[in-house]
């Protein structure tokens, strides 16, 4: 039996227990939202779906006026020009060496809603152009990566990052997506391959928004808003897309980060003067910068053609078409794989690699240009760079028959001396091989069995040995 | 003193070629390049130029350049900082002094 004492007890300590219970609720709740403010890190999305209307701002608040002073003083934007910039949405396409910079100065420029497509992951080689990606995004996906370091920059931009590819099938879906309030809407592009430049610029013509374009690569940058004023489209310019083997992108001819990095601070300038109101300077105009010698050029370009394939007066493309198979190419930034070459024209990297453990004499050709064997080489190599045998150097095929003749001495019989030729990937060594075989069968040389590497160097660092560096 | 001209014959053109973009890869590297075209019957137009510049500066791989009698696809010419088709494209005729540009169209970013 409990004693009218001890009932009490109980009573009250089940009252402490549930006051308790309450301050642990009300801990609990202030932490989620506090979290929850502090997280509000962009939900990533992986397919289109619709936006709601941005959010008018009648007027610009305290705080506004003070964030924004220094470029509400200008006269050619002013309060209505600032206003005009929070209404806008802008779609960037690629979260690369362009992106980058276009988001970070619209952002900070107070711009409405970004919304940032990208379908990569960030990576070490990116971070010396790409300057919104730190060491600890490294294998995040780009477009939050990009979102993240966004909203720390102002939280008041609503960012949209879209972790996925542009296709024919959401491309025009997306880009209906930024259409509000304003009727200016850009298109910022830093996407680098051609099927992509053609998908986004018909996606911007069939809706009617006009296209901020630029790239960049080496020391070299370009940028033309298209579609714009009475300007003409990407297919004005370019009808024919340019055959798959003359296009060059960033892994293969390289690039100084601050190129891209200049040219897409002005692609936000263009678009903040669109934005704004004042509107773009550059429709119907290339601009061509060059960093090495520190000059700007801007050429006048043709207007509209009445007989574009897409923009014309009489159009051909009047849907997304499928524009790998317009190209010949597909729409990935990764490097191309070229097959001239047939199988017993070629050895793998464990092939290669028995070679070197069984000590049989060879040949190591490395055909990559000077300043990647600068980079890395295998030690025992001899480098002629693809373009002093093709252009059949004096010097370069006097050091190869001089090396093969050497070769011919260490072998017994009639033996045929054997070359193995590598680049960075396997395509110029197939190249090289080509250019040998031509040579010899013209009696340049003296025969020998020609092969290349496939998969090249980066094979050789990813399959046979780790600490071999990969660029 | 002066070369003599037949009575047909027009003086030479000299004029500055450049190349960027990459196009100057396939000559060297080099972006600019001061040439003299020797004086001819006929006034030189640009589609004299691209055989004069396969023949003379273009040593290999002139697929790279060339497509048919005119420049590849992706290749944008520009007369005098304009685009050439405001200026009549192959049919464009020479002036002393003129400059020529070849612009690959790049795709890095």
């Amino acid at each position: 039996f409990w004693s009218k004492e001890m009932s009490e007890d109980v009573s009250s300590l089940k009252a402490q227990l549930e006051e308790k219970k309450n301050e642990i609720a009300i801990l609990s709740r202030k932490l989620a939202q506090l979290e929850k403010g502090q997280t509000s890190a962009p939900e990533l999305h992986h397919k289109v779906t619709s936006l709601n209307p941005l959010t008018e701002k009648p007027a610009l608040s305290r705080e506004d006026i003070l964030r924004y002073s220094r470029q509400l003083l200008l006269p050619e934007l002013g309060v209505r020009g600032h206003l005009n910039i929070s209404k806008t949405s802008v779609l960037i396409v690629g979260c690369g060496g362009l992106g980058c910079p276009v988001a970070q100065y619209l952002a900070a420029a107070g711009i409405g809603r970004l919304g940032l497509l990208d379908y990569d992951e960030v990576e070490l080689s990116n971070l010396h152009r790409q300057v919104l990606h730190g060491e600890e995004n490294q294998g995040q996906a780009k477009a939050l990566s990009a979102a993240s370091t966004i909203k720390r920059l102002n939280s008041s931009v609503e960012c949209v990052p879209y972790h996925l590819q542009l296709t024919p099938d959401n491309a025009l879906q997306l880009v209906q997506q930024y259409p509000h309030i304003t009727s200016v809407v850009a298109i910022a592009t830093s996407s680098n391959n051609v099927p992509t430049r053609y998908l986004v610029n018909d996606s911007c013509v069939l809706s009617g928004k006009p296209l901020v374009s630029a790239s960049a690569l080496r020391m070299e940058g370009q940028l033309t808003v298209y579609n714009y004023q009475g300007g003409p489209c990407y297919r004005c310019l370019y009808p024919v897309p340019p055959p798959p083997e003359t296009v060059t992108n960033c892994s293969d001819g390289g690039v100084l980060g601050v190129v891209p990095g200049i040219m897409g601070c002005f692609q936000a300038l263009e678009v903040l003067k669109m934005a704004s109101g004042q509107g773009s300077s550059c429709s119907q105009q290339l601009v061509m910068f060059d960093a090495q010698d520190s000059r700007w050029r801007s050429i006048r370009l043709r207007p509209r053609q009445p007989d574009c394939a897409v923009c014309g007066e009489k159009p051909s493309v009047t849907r997304l078409v499928d524009y790998e198979a317009f190209c010949g190419s597909a729409a990935t930034d990764k490097c191309r794989k070229l097959n001239l070459l047939s199988k017993d024209q070629r050895i793998t990297v464990q092939e290669y690699k028995c070679l070197l453990d069984t000590a049989s004499p060879h040949l190591l050709l490395d055909v990559r240009p000077l300043v990647e064997v600068d980079i890395c080489s295998l030690p025992f190599s001899l480098n002629i760079p693809l373009s002093g045998l093709a252009e059949r150097k004096e010097d370069n095929l006097l050091l190869l028959r001089d090396r093969i003749s050497q070769l011919k001495q260490q072998m017994a019989g009639d033996c045929q001396p054997a070359v193995y030729v590598i680049c960075k990937l396997g395509n110029d060594s197939q190249t090289a091989v080509q250019v040998l075989e031509k040579m010899m069968s013209g009696s340049e040389l003296s025969n020998f069995t020609v092969k290349d590497v496939i998969g090249g160097l980066m094979a050789w660092a990813t399959i046979i040995d780790p600490t071999f560096p990969q660029y | 003193m002066l070369p003599a001209c037949g009575d047909n014959m027009a003086a030479p053109v000299r004029i500055i070629l450049e190349f960027g973009g990459g196009a100057e890869l396939l000559f060297d590297g080099m972006k600019k390049h001061h040439v003299t075209l020797a004086g001819q019957e006929q006034p030189w137009d640009i589609k004299q130029l691209l055989v004069w510049i396969q023949r003379n500066l273009l040593k290999e791989r002139p697929e790279l350049f060339v497509q048919g009698d005119s420049v590849r696809p992706g290749i944008l010419v520009l007369i005098n900082d304009a685009d050439w088709e405001l200026m009549g494209e192959l049919e464009y005729q020479l002036q002393d002094q003129d400059n020529i540009v070849f612009i690959s169209t790049l795709h890095g970013g």
